[in-house]
Parts: structure tokens; sequence; C-alpha cells
């Protein structure tokens, strides 16, 4: 019962974050709904653990959290690379 | 015990979902950023402390977890941000510009 509040919420916070992704009026905003996107899917995984009750999707969320850090610092250098901006 | 577990992934999953929400309804891209990075940080943690008391043999790795979030997503909010005030498409109705103060180029 718990799981399913907690899954339909996150599944939620997916769906906007993903809106904005396609509907983002700039470079930026699509990075940063990316960046949020990453962090929901950390806790996705990490309610899955619970749900399965197995331990390793902990390293999983460990490992996903280091490759979402590194991909939000390179798109962010990238997006600082562009000087002329609008899109 | 699981009643506390409960207590803090429904409140995990309600800052996710206001982080969500918050990304897909500011007005401009630096109070999506504001939303989406510290809403986010504060429900990755209630989320993990949740996990921690339904299974307290799983601590270890959920320490792990939680210190490496507290420092990499501040880092990378940051780094975004100053990313957008470089590429220009900042907007015009800013109360108060400290990069500029600090005389840093757009």
């Amino acid at each position: 019962m718990i799981d399913i509040i907690v899954f339909s919420l996150l599944g939620l916070g997916l769906l906007f974050t993903l809106i904005r992704f396609v509907k983002g009026p700039s470079l930026s905003d699509k990075v940063v709904s990316l960046d949020t996107f990453n962090m929901i899917v950390i806790g996705v995984i990490a309610m899955l653990a619970l749900l399965f009750e197995n331990n390793l999707y902990l390293d999983i969320v460990i490992i996903f959290a280091i490759l979402s850090f590194l991909e939000t610092i390179v798109f962010a250098r990238y997006l600082e690379g562009k000087k002329d901006g609008n899109n | 015990m699981e009643i506390i577990s409960y207590i803090f992934l429904i409140i995990g999953g309600i800052f996710f979902f206001l982080g969500g929400l918050g990304v897909l309804r500011m007005p401009d891209t630096f109070n999506r950023i504001q939303a989406g990075t510290k809403a986010t940080t504060l429900g990755a943690f209630s989320i993990l402390v949740g996990i921690g008391f339904a299974h307290p043999s799983w601590i270890f790795k959920l320490i792990l977890i939680i210190v490496f979030i507290a420092i990499s997503n501040p880092i990378g909010s940051s780094v975004i941000a100053r990313a957008t005030y470089k590429s220009n498409n900042i907007p015009t109705n800013l109360v108060q510009d400290d990069m500029a103060d600090r005389g840093e180029e757009k």
C-alpha cells in the first residue's frame, strides 16, 4: 500500500520533469530538468531495493549517483562554452 | 519502527513530487534550479533514511549514498547556475547581481 503511494508520487515527479524537458525554452532548462530527473530515478531505484528486499540495488544507486553527477558537470561545461545563448 | 519508516518514505515521495512540480511550474531558469535541486536533495535524504529504518543492517551503504548526495548535488546546482549566467540568456529583471559585482564577465 505504502509502495503504491510513494511510487505514484515519484512517477508524477518524473512526468513533470519530462514535460519540462520536452518544452523547455532554453538549453539550461533542459539541463536542470535532466538533473532533477536523475535524482528522482535515484529515489525510484532505492524504493526498488526496499520492494524486492535486495541489498544490491543500493550499489546501483551509488554508481548511478556518480554517473549523474558527472553528466551534470559535463553538460554544464558544454553550456558554459556556448556563448550565443538562446537555444 | 515500521511506522517511522513509512512516515519518512511518504515525506520523501511528497518532496520528489514537489520538486517535479516546481521544475514544471516555476517562471524562469534560476527558480527552476532552486526548486529542482533543493527539494530533490531533501527527498532523497528522507527516502534513504526511511529505508534505513526499515532495514537497519543496510546502514553503511545508505550513509555512503547520503554523504555523496550531500556533496555532489549542491555542486551540480552551483555549476548549472554559473553556466546559465555565462550563456547570456538570463532574465533581465534581476534584483541583485553578485557575479557582476565581483567583476565576472557574462
